[in-house]
């Protein structure tokens, strides 16, 4: 593949701390391989920034390779930058032109606040699971893994919404803030398998409620999650989660 | 002395035994004990989550904003179980046997057994998690085949297995924490073990959000912390995986076993440059399908596609024809770095093989074409059909692939080269995962127990998750049986005092020194010198150096190293300098099992001792033991040897020709 190096103007916002006021800094990034992921890049500016004595700037991070959803940074006004279906670890600087400014924010939400410049507190979605994304069983409790066939589509649609890494971009993508995207996939992802059946309905009930409760805003179906979100989870579990909710609400 | 406690009988009653007659504790006494988890990855999460299940009272710790984004997410092909659902000749004894032989014989045979034992179970709680496991379209469960065996044992979910097998523990974690069963503490480093009387009894951390300090006091600590393969700087590891409590493990007293027994990955995509911060892996799963070549000439400099079939050297398969491109890890790694240092290497740095699909895609066309009945397929038909059926297999390693390097793998072969990817070594445990300190276990990819000189592909996922799910739970009752009586130990007792003295003294010191080296700069540092000269291929000559050059690099980051920030706010730059002090004292002592190791087993090749062929020769009868490293003193350490005994296995030595 074809490379070079570029420069590009940084625009980011810093701030201290929760308590803190923050606002956006410029920083030049110069000599950037096109080869480089985009935290590659934050690395070579801090670097500088430590050498010359100043705060590098705080962002959360960890595989950096698009699995475990820490990367959370709002470039250029979308979750995750510019291309489709990639975290921003997965983000590579070919997607950028010499001489462009990029403009890189936290999540913006008031369910996810703000630690340190670009990291924000996400355990709003730890409590999200905690009431009812999972299946009652505990160790030692199991049939044998094939007593139970699963339609292969079923099984295939339920892995496509396990894929979901939590990494909350839909929630910043969101004018609203909601977090029925994130939901809908545990969801689904658990309805669709008969060892899910069980608790659909308190899942659905219990999961809605503890959404509400920490401040994350109701659907309207503008779509933006789904075109930012990097598993690429679709937005008609939405309205399946709907359904469980309504069926559960029926029928208890 | 060191005292494995295998169960006496026979190897497969051991366990059996020893779960009919361990002490168990009685649920409301179960109430009464705390015990502390330190990592929520496979192994944390699943032991956390089963133990808060039995009623103890649990605190787990990990340091990423959520557990369910421990290392363990990453890892992509599969776990293996001997459930021989493909009726192709597996059994529980294969599974430990091909385990026995792919760690080259430096495992023990009661733990390996054990471990097969329980595989089976493994798959069975995790579908009942609702882990959405691969299935057929008759709606069983699918299996793949992996490196280094000749049966499909491997369950998967696409390559995606570790995000679900975590999710699927994770989910049990939290549904606990909803209980109130266990106590979830993200966003907490571990920073050191406190011993009482002996005994572990709780830990320091750092909240990494406000940079205090706390007290946690536990009946017993379990320390499930991952793997060390960051010593390297550039690894498969996330950014953020650590030697860290396993070390202060280490310098409490507890033995660290096979510290130089390092897995080297086949398939990886190369290093690009100097900014590479980490190495991103391509799942052994692909060499079930591809084959790995270089070109028959030198410096051949032409494009791949241009270079005719009877010019490539399928070297894999030229070398070893019964396993051809199956071969284990480290035979498949080190014969990419024989054909690449002979300057047979391929692309801009020469450091690299290729790994191509065309025949696979060939292949699957062909086969969709007859499913479907279509006789006249062309042959640009066939290879869509075939590239759709790759796309379903691989497709996700596909994507990764082109996001990272520009190029579209359907259409050339992919460049791959041998990455850092596993730690064999780790914390010495006994049968029951108890390191030497009573009450202090390690459990995972932090201990060394199961994987011998090196490990199989699709066996981390199934340790980590037989030692938390199906281990732990008998072991640790067996000591805290025993432990009924002991009350709740205050944290203001003089032996937390001084723990957490020793940890604010020590980051004091490093954020006092204000050189002028950046952490990142010394950790970069000591990774070349430990792929330099403790890498693929050791000899005592590069080991001696590399202690030497450690010992400075240590002096001069005590000396030099520049941290920006304050103590008390989150500051990611301490939480890393931390870090990379303990994988430099780490670094020497990895050099130093491997100089005193002068034999070639699995992941260790001294090239001091090999056949005339270039191949690993073993020294059984020199070297057939476990070697746990107590710490005596700045670089000092004792070497004490516990013996392997093959009671069942013969060791031969491994030959996948
Ligand atoms: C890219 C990749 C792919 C892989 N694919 C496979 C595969 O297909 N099959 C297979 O069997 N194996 C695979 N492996 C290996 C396997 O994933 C790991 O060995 C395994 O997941 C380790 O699990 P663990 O629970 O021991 O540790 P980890 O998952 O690494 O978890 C460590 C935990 O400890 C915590 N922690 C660490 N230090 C501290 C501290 N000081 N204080 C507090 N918390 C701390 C972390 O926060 C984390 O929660 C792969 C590995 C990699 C790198
Ligand atoms: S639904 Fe998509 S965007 Fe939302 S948390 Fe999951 S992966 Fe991220
Ligand atoms: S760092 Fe893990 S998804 Fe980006």
């Amino acid at each position: 593949m074809e490379h070079k190096n570029i420069n590009v103007k940084l625009k980011v916002w810093r701030q201290k701390n929760g308590n803190a006021n923050g606002g956006f800094e410029m920083y030049d990034a110069n000599d950037i391989s096109t080869e480089m992921s985009f935290l590659e890049m934050f690395d070579v500016l801090n670097e500088r920034l430590i050498r010359e004595g100043k705060d590098p700037i705080a962002f959360d991070h960890d595989c950096r390779e698009g699995i475990c959803g820490m990367c959370s940074m709002f470039i250029n006004g979308r979750p995750h930058g510019p291309w489709q279906g990639t975290t921003t670890c997965q983000l590579h600087m070919r997607a950028f032109n010499d001489g462009d400014t990029i403009t890189v924010e936290p999540w913006r939400a008031n369910a996810f606040p703000v630690l340190k410049d670009l990291m924000v507190d996400r355990s709003a979605f730890d409590r999200i699971i905690q009431a009812g994304g999972y299946i009652s069983v505990n160790t030692g409790n199991a049939v044998d893994g094939n007593a139970l066939p699963i339609e292969k589509d079923k099984a295939d649609l339920a892995f496509a919404n396990a894929a979901c890494i939590g990494c909350g971009a839909c929630v910043a993508a969101c004018k609203n803030s909601s977090a029925m995207l994130f939901l809908s996939a545990k969801v689904t992802h658990l309805s669709l398998l008969p060892q899910g059946a069980p608790e659909r309905k308190t899942r659905a009930i219990n999961m809605i409620a503890q959404m509400d409760k920490e401040g994350f805003g109701a659907c309207t179906n503008t779509g933006a999650c789904e075109a930012v979100c990097p598993k690429e989870i679709s937005i008609t579990n939405i309205a399946r989660l709907n359904q469980e909710y309504l069926l559960a609400g029926l029928t208890s | 002395m060191l005292n494995a406690k295998i169960p006496a009988g026979p190897l497969d009653s051991k366990w059996k035994n020893y779960k009919a007659t361990c002490k168990l504790v009685n649920p409301a006494n179960k109430r009464k004990l705390e015990v502390i988890v330190v990592g929520t990855g496979l192994a944390g999460a699943s032991a956390a989550a089963s133990l808060g299940e039995l009623g103890y009272k649990v605190k787990a710790f990990c340091f990423q904003d959520s557990p369910r984004r421990a290392h363990s997410i990453a890892a992509q092909g599969g776990i293996n179980a001997a459930k021989n659902y493909q009726n192709d000749g597996d059994s529980t004894y294969r599974l430990f046997y091909d385990t026995i032989k792919g760690g080259d014989y430096r495992a023990r045979e009661g733990n390996v057994y054990r471990l097969a034992e329980v595989s089976a179970s493994i798959i069975d709680q995790c579908v009942a998690q609702g882990v959405p496991f691969a299935r057929e379209y008759g709606g069983l469960l699918s299996n793949r085949s992996f490196g280094g065996t000749q049966v499909q044992r491997t369950f998967y979910a696409a390559g995606q297995t570790g995000q679900q097998l975590l999710i699927g523990a994770y989910q049990a974690l939290e549904r606990q924490v909803a209980l109130g069963n266990v106590k979830m503490y993200n966003r907490h480093e571990m920073l050191e073990v406190v011993v009482i009387d002996g005994k572990a009894r709780g830990i320091i951390c750092r909240n990494l959000i406000t940079g205090e300090l706390e007290r946690h006091f536990g009946h017993a600590v379990l320390l499930c912390s991952g793997g060390y393969g960051n010593v390297f700087y550039l690894s498969t590891n996330a950014m953020g995986s650590n030697v860290t409590a396993a070390w202060k493990a280490h310098k409490k007293g507890a033995y660290f076993g096979n510290p130089c027994f390092t897995q080297i990955h086949p398939t990886c995509i190369p290093v690009s440059g100097d900014h590479q911060s980490k190495l991103t892996l391509m799942s052994e799963s692909l060499r079930n399908d591809g084959r790995i070549w270089v070109p028959k000439k030198q410096g051949d400099n032409r494009k791949s596609i241009e270079i005719p079939e009877e010019e490539r050297d399928y070297y894999l398969e030229r070398r070893y024809p019964a396993f051809g491109n199956l071969v284990p890890r480290d035979v498949a790694s080190r014969a990419a770095k024989e054909r690449c240092d002979a300057g047979y290497g391929v692309g801009t740095s020469k450091q690299a093989v290729y790994l191509d699909f065309a025949d696979a895609i060939k292949r699957y066309g062909h086969i969709e074409a007859g499913k479907q009945g279509l006789d006249h397929a062309s042959d640009d038909e066939m290879i869509k059909m075939g590239k759709e059926v790759v796309k379903e297999k691989y497709g996700n390693l596909f994507d990764m692939y082109e996001k990272i390097t520009g190029e579209n793998p359907y259409e050339m072969p992919m460049r791959i080269y041998p990455a850092v990817h596993y730690t064999m070594g780790g914390l010495w445990v006994d049968y029951e995962l108890m390191t030497n300190i009573p009450g202090l276990y390690a459990l995972g990819e932090a201990n060394f127990s199961d994987h011998g000189a090196n490990r199989l592909g699709a066996s981390a996922l199934m340790q980590g998750l037989a030692d938390g799910y199906f281990v732990i739970p008998y072991t640790i009752g067996n000591y805290l049986a025993d432990e009924i009586r002991t009350a709740n130990i205050p944290t203001s007792h003089p032996a937390f005092e001084a723990a957490e003295k020793e940890v604010s003294d020590r980051i004091n010191k490093l954020m006092s020194i204000k050189g002028s080296q950046t952490v990142e700069s010394f950790h970069k540092r000591l990774g070349k010198i430990m792929w330099d000269k403790c890498g693929m291929a050791r000899n005592s000559e590069g080991l001696k150096q590399a202690i030497s050059e450690i010992q400075q690099l240590k002096k001069e980051f005590w000396s030099d190293v520049k941290i920006p920030g304050e103590i008390s706010e989150m500051n990611p730059e301490l939480d890393k300098a931390n870090r990379v002090a303990d994988f430099i004292e780490l670094g020497e002592l990895m050099c130093l099992d491997a100089l005193q190791r002068e034999e070639s087993c699995g992941g260790h090749f001294r090239e001091e001792s090999q056949t005339e062929e270039g191949e690993a020769l073993r020294h059984d009868d020199k070297f057939m033991y476990v070697s746990a490293w107590e710490l005596k003193g700045d670089s000092q350490w004792e070497l004490h040897k516990e013996t392997l005994d093959y009671e069942v296995v013969k060791p031969s030595q491994r030959s996948y020709k």
